[in-house]
């Protein structure tokens, strides 16, 4: 079962060392801009993640994932705003409530049949419907957001995750990389044989004794819970949320671009897509700042073009052609 | 509050809602026909306002008159947007299709936040507080003329499919495309004159809403939305429903902004979206499978 | 008692009935053919005993176990493996993962799993072609495939639906030489819905014949082929009673 790493010739082997080991040294060779780009490609390859179990290897497509990102935010802010509750708690309970609102979600949609672009409406229409509620709730702050406490910049405090970049940056390499083996053991055990079985044929795979029921509301679960963690995160890093940009349909856009490019399906695709894309945006960014020019919507202008070029001309995502040029051919999809 | 105020808004919702639904017939007819899911409606519309906006104070036209160049004009929009981008993903994975127009919709949407930035646009027209009073009800002018207009859009669209060659091949289409194909039916050409039909309802409801509203770019999604609710609510493909279905969202929504508070009412049209989708998925007038 | 027991079975679509109070017995470790004429129901008898449509009415009963009302799944945990008319790989997956998730019904170990989906694969020679995605394989190919997830279930009744329709003689005759092995070195019991005759002589331990959703013969494949009613039904009259 050595898909991933054993199967790779060691020139392979010695080159996912050698990024490991520049992941691991970056936040003391990079300045706090370019550090700070890292944090928001790990991030996204983190949440990413989480999404491609649900469509990647379940084959349910949610366009309403900001959802469960901003449940974790703010339930793990609320607690620690109005609790006094650390990151270190809340995000199990975060993760907790998370995934309890996928299973719902999916137990309401599954059981009733829905699926297929109906399903993808009911997440965006889920989605949009915790955002204006959160808005009318003055306890969480209503429209103008949720504050953390912000203390001064450098004081590191692990326990209430306080402190800078750095530390948002371990915490997120961690969070990817635990994402990655998580990922790949769930892929390569029953569970993931039987999710890519519901995603080809779901007629064929009930025929061959999977409870489709039960293992696409599983998959609703875990990719909830993985998202939410993500927004606990979030949360403790900009030290604010509200629920137009905890919960709003951009983000939710934003959180399926990086699998979408890197490649669905794929346990390397949403972090090079994340990869790519923070980087090609924020190239973008840089050359607009570099020629006087502000443009509110150039990222997003720039993100849906580069989507309907990837959809059009690599429908499978970058990295199945990378993997099979650099002969590592991967065989997840 | 007395029962006039409550009728008087009760009115108003059926006056927007006929506009709504004929956004929402848009969709509606795209996907009866086409099978695809125009994730870019509401992007396209907010397209055709800000068209709207520049047409009456460029020119000062009436935005009830541009209602016909702007429907020519997203006709043609949507009859190249289909034969030309959308139709080679025919035989794709339906997540495929919907990602493909989600990324129409972003590249409107920031095209026109940038081209427009991101303030409000309006209309003024000299109408534009009139009412016509009848008993206790006022019944206000702009929101009459919009519906009116609607209506005979509305009715203009179900005389081309029911009445017209092309609207019966284009049925016959969206009966069995197989069968189409066989007897020489040009189908890529039909999808692309129904998409365009679908989008044209969207540039004449831009022009309508205008009247009824300001524009900026980030309301393209909250509009697509809108229309998936109008339409999932009314049936997918039937068209009647995606009217119904706007009058009943539009009173809905109008009597939760009397009721609860404004910034609310959307939140009512999305529980009715989510209870139709749990117990009559085929919509309240489609057809059960 | 025979492994399955079917009886009273019936079922219409929109008034026509499809399967009009089918009884019938299939013995343990035999070969049972179904055949009929296009429309005789014999598709939708196999889904209602696999569980992929509800009977109106009527009783199916594996191994002295009811199977009223268990969806597809559970049908194949009590022990149906069944095939598909229309084939359905699991396009993007390779050969090997295919049958594996079919061998995962029996057990959880992933390697394990593979272990037995190889030897299936063997059986059905289709083992040079474990690595290759499913897409890629032939139409034969395609329906080994299918019967090899079947097996890797690990079902006590298999139901093929049409395995030999567009194989060529050579490929029918290797087919047949598989399944023989099989029932005689495992004592599986199949019960086949085939057009394909020279299958159905070679193969049939028993044939029951199905028109209009009813049955109208059974028998020794020699003495049901010579049966009026079953000539009358097949080429176009009345059966004669």
């Amino acid at each position: 079962m050595n898909r991933l790493f054993g199967a790779l010739p060691a020139r392979a082997r010695a080159a996912l060392l050698v990024v490991f080991v520049l992941l691991l040294a970056a936040p003391w060779i990079a300045g706090p801009y370019l550090l700070s780009v890292l944090v928001l490609a790990l991030y996204y390859a983190y949440v990413g993640q989480a999404w491609n179990v649900m469509m990647g290897f379940a084959g349910q497509l949610s366009l309403g994932h900001a959802l469960y990102v901003g449940l974790g935010a703010y339930v793990s802010a609320a607690l620690y705003v109005h609790g006094g509750i650390g990151p270190w708690l809340g995000a199990p309970i975060a993760a907790a409530v998370a995934a309890l609102a996928g299973a719902a979600i999916g137990f309401l949609a599954f059981r009733f049949g829905i699926g297929g672009v109906y399903f993808a409406l009911l997440t965006i229409a889920f989605a949009e419907f915790t955002r204006i509620g959160f808005e009318h709730i003055d306890w969480l702050g209503g429209a103008g957001g949720l504050f953390l406490p912000v203390v001064e910049r450098g004081r590191l405090d692990i326990v209430d995750l306080r402190g800078g970049p750095r530390l948002f940056y371990y915490l997120l390499l961690a969070l990817a990389v635990g994402s990655l083996l998580l990922c790949r053991t769930l892929r390569t055990s029953r569970i993931g044989f039987y999710w890519l079985a519901i995603r080809e044929d779901p007629d064929a795979a009930r025929a061959l004794g999977i409870d489709l029921f039960k293992y696409r509301v599983l998959a609703a679960a875990i990719s909830a819970a993985m998202a939410s963690v993500a927004g606990v995160v979030a949360a403790f890093y900009y030290n604010s949320l509200t629920p137009a940009d905890s919960f709003g349909a951009a983000k939710s856009i934003e959180i399926i671009l990086g699998p979408l490019v890197g490649g669905l399906g794929t346990l390397i695709g949403p972090i090079l897509g994340a990869f790519v894309l923070t980087g090609l945006s924020e190239g973008l960014r840089a050359l607009l700042d570099a020629t006087g020019h502000q443009m509110p919507g150039a990222t997003q202008l720039f993100y849906g073009i580069v989507l309907l070029l990837v959809i059009k001309y690599l429908p499978n995502g970058i990295w199945p052609g990378l993997a099979r040029r650099l002969g590592l051919v991967e065989r997840e999809r | 509050m007395t029962w006039d105020v409550y009728a008087n808004v009760i009115i108003g919702g059926i006056l927007t809602g006929l506009v709504y639904g004929l956004m929402a017939l848009g969709l509606s007819v795209i996907f009866g026909v086409v099978r695809v899911v125009n994730f870019a409606h509401g992007e396209m519309m907010m397209v055709a306002m800000y068209l709207a906006v520049l047409g009456c104070g460029t020119w000062g036209i009436d935005p009830l008159w541009l209602m016909v160049p702007l429907a020519a004009l997203l006709f043609v929009f949507g009859y190249a947007l289909q034969s030309l981008v959308v139709h080679p993903f025919m035989t794709r994975p339906d997540h495929a299709q919907f990602m493909l127009l989600v990324a129409v919709g972003m590249i409107l949407t920031n095209g026109a936040l940038i081209v427009f930035g991101p303030d409000a646009r309006g209309v003024q027209v000299d109408y534009a507080l009139d009412s016509l009073e009848w008993g206790p009800l006022l019944i206000d002018k702009v929101r009459l003329y919009a519906a009116l207009a609607a209506l005979a859009v509305a009715a203009a669209l179900f005389a081309f499919f029911r009445l017209s060659a092309t609207g019966k091949a284009i049925r016959a289409c969206a009966d069995n495309y197989r069968g189409a194909l066989v007897v020489g039916l040009d189908v890529r050409r039909l999808f692309a004159l129904t998409f365009g039909c679908g989008t044209a309802c969207v540039g004449a409801a831009g022009a309508m809403l205008v009247l009824l509203g300001d524009v900026t770019p980030s309301l393209g999604p909250a509009y697509t939305l809108l229309a998936f609710v109008i339409v999932i609510v009314g049936g997918l493909g039937s068209m009647a429903g995606a009217l119904v279905a706007g009058v009943l969202i539009g009173v809905s929504e109008a009597l939760a902004g009397l009721i609860l508070v404004p910034s609310m009412k959307s939140m009512v049209s999305f529980g009715l979206l989510i209870l139709v989708l749990m117990f009559r998925p085929q919509g309240l007038l489609g057809r059960s499978s | 008692m025979a492994l399955l027991e079917v009886t009273g079975l019936s079922k219409s679509f929109r008034g026509l009935k499809a399967v009009d109070r089918a009884s019938f017995s299939v013995e343990a470790g035999t070969i049972v053919a179904l055949i009929g004429p296009n429309g005789a129901g014999k598709t939708t008898c196999f889904n209602l005993i696999a569980g992929a449509l509800p009977p109106d009415a009527g009783t199916i009963v594996l191994d002295g176990r009811s199977l009223d009302g268990l969806s597809a799944d559970k049908a194949c945990h009590a022990g149906i493996g069944r095939t598909f008319q229309v084939v359905k790989p699991f396009a993007q997956l390779s050969v090997l993962d295919n049958v594996t998730v079919g061998a995962l019904r029996v057990t959880a170990d992933v390697g394990k799993a593979q272990r037995a989906a190889r030897r299936v694969l063997e059986l059905l020679h289709l083992d040079h072609k474990a690595a290759h995605p499913a897409q890629i394989l032939t139409l034969p190919e395609r329906k080994r495939l299918e019967v090899a997830r079947a097996l890797a279930t690990g079902p006590k009744l298999l139901l093929l639906d049409e395995v030999m329709a567009g194989l060529r003689p050579t490929e029918i005759d290797e087919m047949v030489g598989v399944f023989r092995t099989l029932n005689r070195e495992t004592g599986l019991t199949i019960l086949l819905v085939e057009h394909v005759m020279r299958a159905v002589m070679a193969l049939a331990h028993r044939i029951i014949v199905l028109h209009h959703g009813e049955i109208i013969a059974e028998g020794a494949p020699e003495a049901v082929v010579r049966d009026p009613a079953v000539l009358a039904c097949y080429l176009g009259g009345a059966p004669a009673a």
